[in-house]
């Protein structure tokens, strides 16, 4: 059994305009010390999928139609307010992207982590700050034992994710879910803080959710990796299978469009026509057909379902395989690039 | 080459550019010390060729961007347009070169007024620079074409546009006077990334029909290179190394350049996992408080007493104009940690 099994998940927002669909039928699983990647671009559900796994979503406008988060066999949209208290933190915790706002300026950094940990375990203040102090320094913050009583404007940005991350920590999580946990960080602070993520994941085993838009942070760091696209799942797959042969035409689209740092400048950028779709309004048929490069008429009529294209590796386009790496090759000859 | 030549070689210099903001405190507001946000940058921009310009947040590449463009008045130093000095001008002459140095924007929200039409964005430097009237509407039609959007989108506001589309708006209203220099203030980190290629190719097919000069401000080294013929690399206020893009990026001097590279996540699983990465410990030090001697000593592999107390300048170390402020650059081939020379190196020697 896998530790997370997530089964055809939605998640939907009651608003004036109509309904945003924001997840609309995700399934995924995530095992012990696994690393997942989600990719998307901003408006294609990441967020929201991690933010339901947590049920942070507010309630109402939002709310469930459809599917099941089953956390070790039990199905967390059943679950109680309390019992999620429970998960919260304990199983499951989450950093996120803007670390100073995720952090209370009016208590000390030790303050907080020491509520998170005395919130789930039943120990002492002094227990706890000793545990506060024990974490801070696992994150590598020199000198924990003074730094424990400093506020978080007295951290800069890198050290307060750091400060984060200790505190999802201390209650030593089964699952830790990333938000884009270093899109406001310089990039030498950004290579501190993933390096420090790797390093904690094979200390304690923890499953790691990277969700990021950077896809040399996936490459990085995933075992295996999750497209997102207009809320759904568009390519599921081994790391490795999903960089070096996408079978889903938007995947291909985004590695095509960005430059890279090992062979940057010779080749002209591919640019995906357009932009993300509206979550209220989507298209008919594929979410993807209105930028997509390789379309075909009925694109704009069948709404593609994930299946499996190679053995572990789905992907949502009514596309055969064949005609996918037709395309590839068709446009890659247009652009004039090299085949790998 | 540069220091004693003449100013006109260069479509843009800057010699010596400072600028220290001051803080104050207290009730009288005293200064109490000073902000180094640009501290001694000499850079020469040729006719034609995109300068990048790289650096982690508060180095001071935006404020550089700003102090050429005169929107702060530099503390100290020059800068030499078409071999005039422009920090001396008053503000008829300075209206005249306005024309032709113009900007873009990172946040193209925040950077076109939401309650003027698109078409009277991009006729205000027009206006403001007396073009006939009845050409105007005319010319913004022409520009919107130019970058991509439909002349139909005239009398919309920018509320009613997408990110990328809004970046578009912001390049027509930059090219709308046929500027010689862009600055390109970090044009495309606030978009998307599918969107960004669009915005990167537009600008550079714009380079070549128009015969532009950029200076691209970015912290995303990956767009610099692709976009750059050279590029300089800053660090708390100063420019460390700057070279031929392919010379910076295959063989950095400078180990911050070297780290900076190597904390680069590239898209490539398999590359990925065998990169040897160099990953700087601490944080960049406060510019109102730089450390003495070389700035980067605090987080340098390679420091050496020397570098502590002794400020490196930015040296030619190459023939091909490669420059570097280091004392123990980085030899290529050699691990970053292990520096080899006992003695610190000079130019010339």
């Amino acid at each position: 059994m896998a530790l997370l099994e997530v089964k055809n998940l939605k998640t939907h927002f009651k608003t004036p305009d109509g309904i945003v669909k924001a997840v609309d039928g995700v399934s995924f699983t995530v095992d012990e010390g696994e690393t997942l990647g989600i990719v998307g671009e901003s408006g294609s559900g990441k967020s929201v999928t991690a933010m339901s796994l947590m049920q942070l979503n507010p309630v109402p406008p939002c709310f469930y139609p459809e599917g099941e988060i089953l956390f070790e066999g039990r199905n967390l949209l059943e679950a109680s307010e309390r019992e999620m208290q429970k998960i919260r933190g304990d199983d499951m915790a989450m950093i996120f992207q803007d670390p100073m706002t995720s952090l209370n300026p009016v208590f000390t950094v030790g303050d907080q982590i020491m509520e998170a940990v005395r919130v789930h375990q039943k120990v002492s203040k002094k227990e706890a700050r000793d545990k506060a102090i024990e974490v801070l320094r696992d994150v590598g913050i020199a000198n924990p034992e003074k730094r424990v009583d400093e506020y978080p404007h007295q951290y800069s940005g890198g050290m307060r994710q750091r400060a984060m991350i200790a505190m999802a920590l201390s209650c030593n999580p089964k699952i830790l879910l990333a938000d884009e946990p270093t899109t406001a960080l310089d990039v030498t602070i950004q290579a501190q803080i993933l390096e420090l993520m790797v390093g904690l994941q094979e200390k304690y085993g923890t499953a790691i959710i990277m969700i990021t838009h950077d896809l040399g942070v996936v490459a990085q760091l995933a075992d295996k990796i999750m497209v997102m696209y207009g809320g759904r799942a568009v390519e599921t797959g081994p790391t490795d299978d999903v960089f070096y042969d996408p079978l889903m035409p938007y995947s291909w689209s985004l590695i095509r469009s960005i430059p890279r740092l090992d062979k940057a400048g010779e080749v002209r950028l591919l640019p995906i026509k357009g932009s993300p779709p509206s979550l209220i309004f989507l298209p008919k048929g594929c979410n993807f057909a209105p930028r997509c490069p390789f379309v075909k008429d009925e694109c704009h009529e069948i709404d593609p379902g994930l299946e499996e294209k190679r053995p572990g590796h789905r992907a949502a386009c009514i596309l055969s395989v064949e005609e996918i790496e037709e395309n590839k090759h068709r446009i890659d000859a247009e652009l004039g690039v090299e085949q790998a | 080459m540069s220091a004693n030549g003449q100013a006109g070689e260069y479509l843009l210099e800057t010699r010596d550019l400072k600028m220290h903001f001051p803080i104050k405190a207290g009730v009288f507001k005293r200064t109490v010390g000073h902000v180094k946000a640009v501290d001694g940058v000499d850079l020469q921009v040729r006719k034609g060729e995109t300068l990048g310009l790289v650096g982690e947040s508060g180095c001071g590449k935006s404020t550089l961007a700003r102090l050429i463009l005169r929107l702060h008045e530099a503390t100290a130093g020059e800068v030499f347009f078409e071999g005039e000095n422009i920090l001396k001008y008053d503000r008829r002459q300075m209206m005249k070169v306005r024309r032709n140095l113009q900007i873009i924007f990172q946040d193209p929200y925040a950077s076109l007024n939401p309650r003027m039409t698109v078409g009277s964005i991009i006729a205000e430097p027009l206006r403001t620079h007396k073009g006939t009237t009845d050409n105007i509407k005319r010319r913004v039609q022409e520009l919107l074409e130019i970058v991509g959007l439909s002349p139909e989108h005239y009398n919309r506001y920018p509320h009613e546009f997408s990110g990328g589309q809004r970046q578009r708006i912001g390049v027509a209203r930059a090219i709308a006077l046929n500027p010689k220099v862009i600055i390109c203030d970090e044009p495309v980190s606030a978009l998307d990334v599918s969107i960004q290629a669009q915005v990167v190719n537009l600008l550079m097919d714009l380079q070549k029909e128009f015969d532009l000069t950029y200076i691209f401000i970015a912290h995303d080294l990956s767009v610099v290179k692709h976009i750059s013929d050279r590029v300089a690399v800053m660090y708390l206020g100063r420019v460390v190394e700057i070279a031929d893009r392919n010379q910076l990026y295959n063989r950095p001097l400078h180990p911050y350049t070297n780290s900076l590279l190597s904390a680069i996540p590239i898209p490539d699983p398999k590359l990925e996992r065998q990169r040897q990465r160099v990953v700087l410990t601490g944080d960049v030090p406060s510019p109102a408080n730089p450390p003495p001697g070389c700035t980067f000593h605090t987080r340098c592999p390679r420091v050496q007493d020397y570098c502590r107390n002794n400020v490196p300048p930015l040296e030619r170390q190459e023939e091909n104009g490669h420059r570097a402020s280091c004392f123990f650059p980085v030899v290529s081939g050699q691990k970053i940690e292990e520096p080899t020379a006992s003695t610190p190196y000079k130019a010339g020697e």
